[in-house]
């Protein structure tokens, strides 16, 4: 494994103003290396969400600190966080977020077209994250013509694209049936394998537990367990 | 507060507004300069087409019918503003059409006359002054006052008798359709044009009629010489103007002035001002600048046309700015989404602005034919609607303005958007 590739120390995060502030986060600490797939677990309303939030550079933490491929994210301004973000981290979405009025082609192409690249190896990268996924064949396809295992590998391609370091995804197969749940999980496995991208995962999923290298339990902002996946089955 | 600190507030807000124009003009400038290359390189072949237009395109004609409500906004509004202005050009031309067409260096008119139309008089004894003055060759009456014109059927209808001997310096008719100018030297004879034909109660050429009582006859017939003011223009010799209108022989209304080779305009001008005494000299400009500031704005018609146009402008914005602002909202999640892979304001603002933009261009092409046919249905009209290239362009990216002004909501409402929604949606 390589160095971290996202980094979180004693983290806090206030949300809400007034009689609605809560505290999300409190003090959470973590890294995500490059070539481990990491599971991020816990129940609703454990700070999981927020989490990833601040991880991806969206939300700013109220205490503490985020660092994203060495560089910390405090005092950065909004445009330059999405600069880190977009240079550094790759979304997968639980309700993937495609753009319906464009092909997988399109959807994936986007990633490296709003960093301003509109050189013609755009295609042949967009070709080949679609290959990746298993996807060479719906390249002309729009998201409604897609099942929704296939929508979510489009969202995938679309956060490998742009060589990421960090591919944060939220409750990718939770829309998924079984087997379109272990494709995705297996490609982001594949993904993590490569060795120079991270990937963390949340999730309330059990049936994916077995791709993680390691599992995070966040409970009401804190976290509570840590472990490798010493005593579950053997990785696909 | 004292003069001093008001001049020093206002330096620094012209310091700042000037900041603020740099910067715009900088902003254009760096998207102008993108563009360009950026239409180069996908020529080449050596760039794609930028998916922020396809994005742009698509959410503008996802919903027809919202697309279709924001045309129908932007084409009133700009047909609106398209007429009013075309009414404005067409005014202000027409205010000084007689100005226009006299072969004058110089205009000596009663002190105080507000436009071309304004029926003092002189006296004879000014031309002789004007005369003495050097530089002044020669100081050609010109008579212009009302007159009853008997119509054939009954009844009489004012006229507007522009009197002028045929030489240098005569006001003449123009367009001349039928007859020739010569023919107004025989007596009796009138110049009329033909789109008054039903007003004036005639068929045209030789055609006789009564103006105060006496015969008048009418040899030459010009087309488009029209008055905004719908009373018709009639041509004739001056001594005939003069029986007509019940003028004694030796008043004008105007003395047209020709200078020697090589006068100095302003120079004469200012001697013969202090020569003459009830009367002044203008230049043609300044006569048609009086003439033009009396009937625009003296009489308030051009700050109504003004004020029809301000009322389409805001009409068109409200509208667009609803529609962009509604379509934006519809695609929140998308510029969501945009914003959590990582896309800077810039690229966001622009997928609007081109929305904005391509409305524009759509609304601007629709409202500019039914401009165009608005132009040829008035063409014969007492105030025909004018749109020179001028206009039409000044309008094209008065459309742009608006539509982009129109953007500024849908911008401020995804600019709060926060991306980190894409969460929870």
């Amino acid at each position: 494994m390589s160095d971290p590739v996202v980094e979180a120390s004693d983290v806090v995060k206030f949300l809400g103003h007034g009689a609605a502030r809560v505290q999300a986060l409190r003090g959470v600490s973590l890294s995500l290396s490059g070539g481990e797939l990491v599971l991020l677990m816990g129940p609703s309303g454990s700070g999981k969400t927020t989490l990833l939030s601040v991880l991806g550079c969206m939300l700013s933490p109220n205490m503490g600190s985020v660092r994203v491929c060495g560089r910390s994210t405090a005092g950065l301004a909004p445009e330059q966080l999405t600069q880190l973000r977009r240079d550094h981290i790759g979304f997968v979405f639980q309700s993937y977020h495609l753009f319906a009025t464009l092909t997988a082609m399109d959807n994936v192409r986007l990633t490296l077209d709003v960093r301003g690249d509109f050189s013609r190896r755009v295609i042949d990268r967009a070709k080949e994250a679609l290959a990746t996924v298993g996807l060479s064949h719906k390249t002309r396809s729009y998201p409604l013509e897609l099942s929704s295992g296939e929508q979510q590998r489009v969202a995938i391609a679309r956060a490998i694209i742009g060589d990421a370091a960090a591919i944060l995804a939220d409750e990718p197969t939770a829309a998924l049936d079984g087997e379109n749940g272990h494709a995705v999980m297996s490609i982001l496995a594949g993904i993590a394998r490569q060795g120079t991208r991270g990937v963390l995962v949340v999730t309330h999923d059990p049936r994916i537990l077995p791709f993680a290298d390691r599992i995070i339990h966040i409970e009401d902002g804190r976290i509570v367990r840590k472990a490798g996946n010493g005593g579950l089955p053997a990785k696909p | 507060m004292t003069l001093g600190e008001f001049i020093s507030l206002s330096r620094r807000d012209l310091r700042g507004g000037l900041r603020r124009v740099g910067r715009f003009s900088a902003g254009a400038a760096f998207y102008i300069r993108a563009a360009v290359r950026l239409a180069v390189a996908v020529l080449a072949g050596r760039f794609v087409i930028p998916l922020i237009f396809k994005l742009a395109a698509r959410n503008l004609f996802h919903d027809r019918l919202r697309l279709a409500a924001t045309i129908t906004g932007i084409v009133f509004s700009m047909v609106l503003v398209t007429v009013q202005m075309g009414l404005f050009v067409s005014f202000r031309t027409m205010v000084t059409t007689m100005i226009d067409h006299a072969p004058a260096d110089l205009w000596i008119m009663p002190l105080g006359t507000k436009c071309f139309e304004d029926p003092a008089l002189l006296d004879e004894r000014e031309r002789f002054r004007a005369l003495s003055v050097p530089g002044v060759v020669e100081a050609a009456p010109v008579l212009v006052s009302f007159a009853q014109w008997h119509i054939p059927s009954g009844g009489t209808t004012p006229v507007l008798l522009i009197g002028s001997d045929r030489n240098e310096l005569g006001l003449q008719p123009w367009n001349i359709v039928a007859g020739d100018l010569y023919d107004l030297a025989i007596p009796d004879a009138v110049a009329v044009d033909r789109s008054y034909f039903e007003r004036l109660g005639t068929s045209g050429l030789s055609d006789t009629v009564e103006i105060r009582d006496l015969r008048a006859k009418i040899r030459l017939v010009t087309q488009g010489i029209r008055s905004f003011t719908t009373t018709p223009y009639v041509f004739t010799p001056l001594d005939r103007a003069r029986s007509y209108a019940g003028i004694s022989p030796n008043k004008a209304t105007y003395l047209l002035v020709r200078l020697q080779a090589g006068a100095n305009a302003e120079s004469v001008r200012t001697h013969l001002n202090e020569t003459l005494a009830k009367a002044e000299a203008l230049t043609p400009d300044a006569f048609r600048s009086r003439s033009r500031s009396f009937w625009l704005f003296g009489t308030g018609a051009g700050a109504a046309l003004f004020a029809g146009a301000l009322l389409g402008m805001i009409v068109g914005v409200v509208i667009v700015a609803q529609t962009l602002y509604a379509s934006t909202k519809e695609f929140s999640n998308e510029f969501a989404t945009l914003r959590a892979i990582g896309s800077s304001s810039r690229y966001i603002y622009t997928v609007i602005i081109i929305q904005a933009l391509l409305s524009a261009a759509i609304g601007f092409g629709i409202a500019a034919a039914i401009g165009k046919v608005i132009v040829k249905a008035t063409a014969d009209s007492a105030l025909p609607v004018l749109i020179p290239g001028g206009l039409m362009a000044g309008l094209f990216l008065l459309t742009v303005a608006m539509c982009v002004l129109s953007a500024i909501a849908a911008i401020v409402h995804i600019m709060r958007t926060d991306p980190a929604v894409v969460f929870t949606r």
